[in-house]
């Protein structure tokens, strides 16, 4: 049966990796994801799972190490955040190139400079065009339940891609939630064994990992790449239906809260989503019909559903908790490009928030919930994107 | 010992690095890991950096190599393998897998003095059972010939060029070996495929010892040395009579000779095949030539000074 505790999410995230048992796993230490690699490291020396450890001397050897293991033929795990992810970010492409199923939480948290550790998205929207799935996070729990399915998704055989699983840094990875764990057995079931796809241990048959390919083929590799990123979606909803057989925890490639009828809506990322779901309530209890939309399948974007989920609001903010400076929130195109194709749209507006860890407040949401109410009624959006919560 | 170590018996043996690669026709390279890879009757697992020797040896749907072979990048041989490496003993403690395996890290200077160092540093300081080979060309050659901590003292390269004001490189190289050494692994070596045989032994010894590994090879480059093609293994010759590139290795600590030239003769035998040494050879760098001699002949001494005696 399941068991309910009291933990932070690394600690939720340490137990999920303790509970796959993975073969090998790269640790670096790096806040806030320290923690939940130390955790794991004691399970590691109390004998609580099989894994070798490699302990490198920096993120670049951490995800080396990790692809070199993940084609040597294992499970291979490690977990990042910031600076770490950016550092990794060449080897994250041949990660995915390589087709090898590493699995990663990644604690967010900004970049520099100026020197920041706290959370944002800055790094996983930075790596966002790695070839990485990438599944996010509102809460420990689903952070938990994430890290668990996170190993079929990237492992199915139609697949074989590596993984992100993120999750706010300090909010989420910091904080004590309410959480139900499962149990061992249950988890070692749901993820099964790990299956081994042309791995470098198969003597008897040499392979090559990394040739260079020029330009009779390379264009072809990289369409072949879209084109597994294509099948990733409904492997994602069939591993979710699944884990809803086991846990009663039901998961999609987004959620959606008080959308079906609403007239304006806020799409939102991780943490930020809880607080606008109660922000939510209130403007419902005032008579207007707002909503959210969490995506949580991130990479690859699922274009058509989310257009489909939001084409009959009036209004819709998209809310970034990182920039792409001189252009729109990352977020906000994809948004902005599922929309697109639509013949009636809503008006649509960006807004950044909570950068580098400042707080997003209630009053942020209503704030936000307010003037979308207004541009509903008017048809006219004033300032495409803006920064709320920012000291003027 | 399996087999004589006779190149009539070593020719009889399966090739792991075949016959088929792009190398440069008198590329040095090649030559070393041939002789590497025969060096050792267990099956092997080969972690190769980008450069000369990747991208020359598997391209497209073709392959040189024989063995289970992997390349992600540039910086990364050493820590790729580690990781290669660690799945092979967390399978085999599980008792998922049971075959003796043996792994080689090959990289060019570059990718092993320079933008490597940290993530050989790493794997060599975990301990992880491997061989590290460098094959030492002494510049970037595969991007066309600039500047690495391994180019010697008043060498020209492309990013380094000598010119009316500077004479080449202005720095000595970095002398990886004794970095290595001081990491104080098992087991360091210095060695050139003119003296294959000892090459040979070398790595097979190293195959023997459990732990982390480092062999660092001359392998010439006629393209960056500016040589003939079918100089590399008289320019690697003249590297180690020159005591240029002493041939020695450092096990457990105690360093010792392995070949010792019969007569050791001026340096400038060893750079004056080569165009890349050729502006050193006028009045006005004499000077900068005296310092190279003076450079090797320290070195030498000190070598011959730490170096066990029988």
């Amino acid at each position: 049966m399941a068991k309910v505790v009291a933990v932070t999410g690394n600690e939720a995230c340490a137990n999920a990796l303790r509970q796959v048992n993975p073969d090998v796993c790269g640790i670096y230490p790096i806040t806030p994801q320290t923690d939940m690699m130390q955790r794991f490291a004691s399970f590691i020396a109390d004998g609580k799972v099989d894994t070798e450890s490699i302990l490198v001397e920096s993120e670049h050897s951490s995800m080396s190490a990790c692809i070199g293991a993940a084609a040597a033929g294992g499970r291979v795990i490690t977990a990042t955040s910031s600076q770490g992810l950016a550092l990794m970010w060449e080897m994250l492409h041949i990660a995915s190139g390589d087709r090898l199923p590493i699995v990663m939480p990644v604690v967010n948290r900004a970049l520099s400079a100026p020197l920041n550790i706290h959370g944002d998205h800055s790094d996983a929207m930075g790596a966002r065009d790695t070839g990485w799935i990438q599944l996010w996070s509102e809460n420990g729990q689903e952070a938990y339940d994430n890290t668990i399915q996170a190993f079929r998704i990237a492992e199915h055989m139609d697949i074989r891609l590596p993984i992100m699983v993120c999750l706010d840094g300090f909010i989420i990875s910091h904080s004590i939630e309410r959480l139900e764990y499962l149990e061992d057995k249950q988890v070692k079931d749901f993820v099964g064994p790990f299956r081994n796809f042309l791995p470098l241990l198969d003597l008897a048959k040499p392979k090559s990992y990394g040739p260079l390919i020029l330009t009779d083929l390379y264009h072809e590799y990289k369409r072949a790449q879209h084109e597994i990123m294509t099948k990733v979606k409904d492997v994602v909803l069939d591993v979710a239906k699944d884990f809803e057989k086991m846990s009663g925890r039901k998961y999609g490639i987004f959620e959606s809260y008080r959308l079906e009828d609403a007239d304006v809506a806020i799409v939102i990322l991780n943490s930020a989503a809880g607080t606008t779901k109660d922000v939510i309530d209130q403007f419902r209890e005032k008579g207007i019909k707002a909503g959210l939309l969490k995506p949580r399948l991130f990479r690859p974007f699922p274009f058509a559903e989310i257009a489909d989920a939001l084409k009959n609001a009036k209004a819709v903010c998209v809310m970034d908790r990182a920039d792409s400076y001189g252009s729109y929130g990352p977020l906000f195109m994809e948004v902005a490009s599922a929309l697109y194709p639509l013949e009636k749209k809503p008006l649509l507006m960006n807004k950044i928030y909570g950068l580098g860890g400042r707080d997003y407040l209630p009053s942020h949401a209503a704030q936000v919930l307010t003037e979308l109410n207004e541009i509903a009624k008017s048809g006219k959006v004033n300032v495409l994107k803006e920064y709320i919560g920012v000291r003027e | 010992m399996a087999t004589p170590l006779t190149l009539k018996e070593l020719s009889k043996k399966e090739d792991r690095f075949t016959h088929g690669h792009r190398m440069c026709s008198g590329c040095g390279a090649p030559v070393v890991v041939k002789i590497a890879m025969m060096a050792t009757e267990y099956p092997v697992i080969v972690s190769n950096a980008t450069g000369c020797l990747e991208v020359s040896s598997c391209i497209s749907e073709f392959t040189a190599w024989n063995v289970p072979w992997i390349h992600t990048a540039f910086e990364n041989a050493a820590a790729t393998l580690s990781g290669v490496e660690t799945m092979y003993r967390s399978l085999k403690k599980q008792g998922k897998f049971d075959q003796e395996v043996k792994f080689i890290a090959f990289g060019g200077d570059g990718g092993t003095y320079d933008i490597g160092f940290q993530s050989l540093s790493g794997a060599m300081e975990r301990g992880h059972d491997m061989i590290y080979i460098c094959y030492d060309n002494g510049a970037y050659m595969n991007t066309g010939i600039q500047r690495s901590s391994a180019t010697p003292l008043g060498a020209d390269t492309t990013t380094c060029p000598a010119g009316s004001v500077i004479p080449g490189k202005l720095r000595n190289r970095k002398n990886l070996t004794k970095i290595m050494a001081a990491h104080d692994i098992p087991y360091v070596a210095q060695a050139s495929p003119s003296h294959w045989q000892d090459l040979f032994k070398k790595v097979q010894k190293a195959h023997e010892i459990k732990g982390p590994k480092f062999i660092n090879v001359i392998a010439p480059c006629n393209r960056g040395w500016r040589s003939k093609t079918n100089d590399a293994i008289q320019l690697s010759r003249l590297a180690v009579n020159t005591c240029y590139w002493p041939l020695y290795e450092i096990e457990d600590g105690v360093t010792r000779i392995t070949v010792t030239p019969k007569e050791k003769i001026p340096v400038a035998e060893f750079m004056k095949p080569q165009g890349r040494f050729k502006h050193l050879f006028t009045p006005e760098n004499e000077g900068l030539l005296q310092r190279v001699q003076e450079e090797v002949d320290k070195e030498w001494a000190k070598l011959l000074k730490e170096a066990k005696t029988d």
